[in-house]
């Protein structure tokens, strides 16, 4: 062969696990120096196949080469050894350690003691290296969520990877921190290293990647040799099988208020605490809230969900007043949320679906009875919102978490839609998902905002707040900087808000 | 060589296999020390379980010994679901103990005393677990240590009692009082030990079944277990649940104690309990917590218990291997429980 070998080569891999095929007879390649963007749908086997390549399964049939030289991976510290490292979605960090003794960690030192110093060295001389400066005394624990992706970025390069896998990086990030990543993953390709960036993203992947692979239904249904000259169109095809048409939105002709804010302070916050925020939604209307995470978003989807009582300030809903902030209150009231982390504070993933499903109405009629379950009546509404809203799993049953991201979003719109909420709240609807789920999600929205429901979307994909909302407030510092209408926002201004120059329209 | 791989479904039949499989690698386990001792392992088994299940007094006196350790059992498995660490039935089981015996003592008709002694029992049980409860909900104090270390504080409160106030001034042992005859519990088979407290303990194993799966009470009792964020944000009272929660299992540890009072002893003894608190989280992990699983897990236990004796006195191990047995047991049934996440693959040889 005329041509180097490829630094990593899968051939034909497949796993399945039980019935359920993930990989079937995948190929893929990564040459020196080369990004290869990995798409798919979720549950397409993106994951299982990068986790495949790590070592954390086993593939049923297949091989894995790493520059022309066939491997057996059986856990990461082969993949590590081969010079395979990755960046999970979930940090694998050490909270309480500094950021050099989670480089170090596993690292064997001199004669049995750590080498402190040239840890030191080899930290600096890769943060110069790719522009990923860290300081090597905090602890993990004081790190942003961007600057922890660093860590696990210079712990892979540390550990010697030439190939490094980036699982959904940019899911977690501010739209500032995503340039410093790619800068920085442009610099390492630059050096001759490979890259796997895995993304929902399609501007993403067209702005980074050199040439990409899509995966269906654990199958390489394409691949793109020109990522920057092919439209996210097409490959939105290439990973769903079918067109993605945006959701149209019809003219906004809202009602009566349905809920406001009036100038709401919180304290005691772990994040940023609300100053004097003043807000209001009206029936048939979307209000977007942007912003740099971390300026009180949190605290404002706290207050609204009747989780965190402020000290000063007044909240209506459905035009009561709201007394006692409990999360029970709220929701008689008729609020409906949609957390931003479905797994800690919307679902349980350990018991079985249909229990998440009903969690916030379970003392209602609909569920029980005299302090008796109504399992029949609990296992109906779940199936019905299952089909309703196409739920990919085996049945009520199932273990909530064994469910897909898209799918126990779903899981959860389904359980605040079937109540008919008069007001939603919901944080980062679609982060995480795929194209096909999102547009779901959104569509969903809509039809809700048709029937005379206001919604509440607070989010950071600036894109997206100003395809579904009708109205934009920016939030800075704990305080609404400014509300402006759609029609008047672009993303350059909203942007120049979110850094806390003040906006009227 | 072999692996790990994360499973993501378990199969059911699993809930009956790993306490089975369980009991199996601590019975080849403990073979060890039986051989050891210089016994044979099938004659020490073999009188093991001909003295514990061999007729019908030995069901009988296994009955017995099982009726306490379902409900120390059912005690820790309802408090484990909520994730309440309640690792104090034993001094539960003693303050119910106390309670019920001092009930007892009163005369009065025979019904309506065994009637209070359970209440009394019962209430005396919550009252203990109630402690390490609030000082978790109130100060974030470890429920693990906190219902640990109480069970010696009442231990020594129970000594304290027989050995000064409450000495049976009759038999000058110390040992309390004995309860009026009339509040003794019916013996249910001529001639053996067979009492009301037994059947009372096989009707609270379902009926706590039931309350976990089909009550409101229940569904938040696990749903707080399993994640008490989510459980918050939807509306759920966390600390009312918790302390709930373990006011049922300390009332449940309490009634291991009335039974032992008003059915086997008739009076209080330091030694009234040899562990039944600490067995019962040997029960309850072997049936999974699930309370009808802690029927058969209790029954396991108290046929060792009442074995080992006789294994003893016929082959000269020593009757300690019960402990041991339990002990064992409760470490494979942890081992064994990590096949319902995990799997084993086999994997070819690593380089």
């Amino acid at each position: 062969m005329s041509t180097p070998a490829p630094l990593i080569e899968m051939r034909g891999i497949s796993k399945s696990f039980g019935a359920v095929v993930a990989n079937e007879a995948v190929d893929l390649s990564v040459a020196q120096g080369e990004i290869l963007g990995l798409l798919g749908e979720n549950g397409a086997g993106k994951t299982t196949l990068m986790n495949v390549l790590f070592g954390a399964y086993a593939p049923d049939a297949g091989e894995i080469l790493v520059q022309g030289r066939p491997v057996t991976i059986n856990n990461s510290a082969d993949a590590l050894a081969a010079g395979i490292g990755m960046v999970h979605q979930h940090f694998h960090l050490a909270p309480r350690l500094s950021v050099l003794e989670n480089l170090l960690i596993g690292i064997p030192g001199k004669s049995g003691r750590i080498d402190r110093a040239g840890g030191l060295a080899r930290l600096a001389e890769i943060g110069r290296q790719h522009g990923l400066m860290l300081d090597p005394g905090l602890p993990v624990s004081a790190l942003s969520i961007g600057e922890q992706q660093r860590l696990e970025i210079v712990k892979a390069l540390f550990r010697g990877a030439r190939l490094l896998i980036l699982d959904e990086p940019t899911a977690v990030l501010a739209p500032t921190e995503v340039d410093g990543l790619f800068s920085a993953l442009r610099s390492m390709a630059a050096q001759g290293l490979g890259i796997i960036f895995i993304s929902h993203k399609l501007n993403e992947v067209r702005a980074l990647t050199h040439r990409c692979v899509v995966l269906r239904h654990g199958r390489v249904t394409g691949r793109v040799d020109a990522p920057a000259s092919t439209t996210s169109s097409e490959m939105a095809r290439l990973m769903c099988g079918h067109e993605i048409v945006p959701p149209a939105k019809g003219p906004s002709s809202p009602g009566a208020a349905v809920l406001t804010l009036d100038a709401i302070s919180t304290s005691r916050h772990s994040g940023m605490a609300l100053a004097d925020v003043s807000l209001f939604v009206r029936a048939g209307e979307i209000l977007g809230i942007a912003g740099v995470s971390g300026n009180g978003q949190r605290a404002l989807a706290e207050v609204i969900s009747g989780v965190l009582a402020p000290d000063a300030g007044r909240m209506t809903i459905a035009g009561k007043a709201v007394s006692r902030f409990s999360p029970r209150e709220v929701q008689a009231l008729g609020l409906g949320r949609i957390p931003e982390d479905r797994m800690t504070t919307g679902l349980v993933t350990n018991l079985p679906l249909a229990d998440s499903m009903v969690l916030p109405r379970i003392g209602t009629a609909a569920f029980s009875r005299n302090g008796l379950l109504r399992p029949d009546s609990i296992r109906a509404f779940a199936e019905a919102q299952i089909k309703a809203y196409d739920i990919r799993c085996p049945g009520p049953m199932t273990r909530a978490g064994a469910l897909s991201g898209g799918n126990l979003q779903k899981a959860l719109l389904a359980r605040e839609l079937a109540f008919d909420p008069k007001v939603l709240i919901v944080s980062q609807p679609t982060r995480g998902l795929d194209i096909g789920a999102a547009r779901f999600i959104h569509e969903k929205f809509l039809d809700m905002r048709a029937r005379g429901c206001g919604i509440v979307v607070i989010g950071e994909d600036l894109e997206e707040l100003l395809m579904l909302c009708d109205r934009i407030a920016v939030m800075y510092e704990g305080r609404i900087v400014g509300t402006l209408d759609s029609a008047d926002a672009t993303i350059a201004r909203l942007g120049l808000m979110m850094t806390g120059v003040e906006g009227h329209s | 060589m072999f692996r790990l791989e994360a499973r993501t479904s378990t199969p059911a039949w699993f809930n009956l296999a790993l306490p089975l499989l369980a009991i199996g690698a601590t019975l080849v386990l403990c073979s060890g020390l039986i051989a050891l001792a210089g016994a044979g392992v099938i004659e020490a088994y073999g009188v093991m379980f001909s003295a514990s299940l061999g007729d019908s007094y030995a069901i009988t006196e296994t009955l017995v010994r099982a009726t306490p350790m379902i409900f120390t059992g059912l005690a820790v498995a309802v408090a484990f679901r909520a994730k309440f660490w309640n690792i104090g039935a034993e001094g539960q089981l003693l303050a119910g103990a106390v309670a019920s015996c001092a009930v007892g003592a009163i005369p009065m008709p025979g019904p309506l005393a065994m009637l209070l002694m359970a209440l009394a029992g019962a209430a005396a049980g919550a009252a203990v677990a109630l402690i390490p409860a609030t000082l978790r909900v109130k100060f974030k104090v470890d429920d693990v240590v906190s219902s640990l270390l109480l069970n010696s504080v009442i231990f020594y409160a129970l000594m304290a009692l027989i050995e000064g106030p409450w000495k049976d001034s009759f038999s000058g042992y110390p040992i309390s009082p004995p309860i009026e005859d009339s509040a003794n519990f019916p013996v249910l088979l001529e001639g053996t030990r067979l009492h009301l407290g037994v059947v009372a303990a096989f009707l609270a194993a379902p009926v706590i079944w039931f309350l976990i799966v089909r009550t409101t009470l229940g569904f938040r009792i696990r749903v707080i277990g399993e994640n008490p964020e989510a459980a918050r944000y939807g509306g759920i009272h966390v600390e009312r649940v918790l302390i709930s929660t373990a006011l049922l299992s300390g009332a449940l540890a309490g009634l291991a104690g009335v039974g032992e009072v008003g059915g086997v002893h008739f009076q209080v003894m330091s030694d009234i309990s040899p562990g039944y608190g600490y067995s019962g989280i040997v029960v309850a992990m072997l049936a999974r917590l699930n309370p009808l699983g802690v029927m058969p897990a209790a029954l396991f236990l108290a046929a060792v218990m009442t074995g080992a004796e006789a294994m003893s006195r016929a082959t000269g191990v020593p009757a300690f291997l019960s402990e041991v047995i339990q002990g064992t047991a409760l470490l494979a049934m942890l081992v064994a429980l990590l096949f319902t996440a995990y799997r084993i693959r086999r994997v070819g040889a690593a380089r």
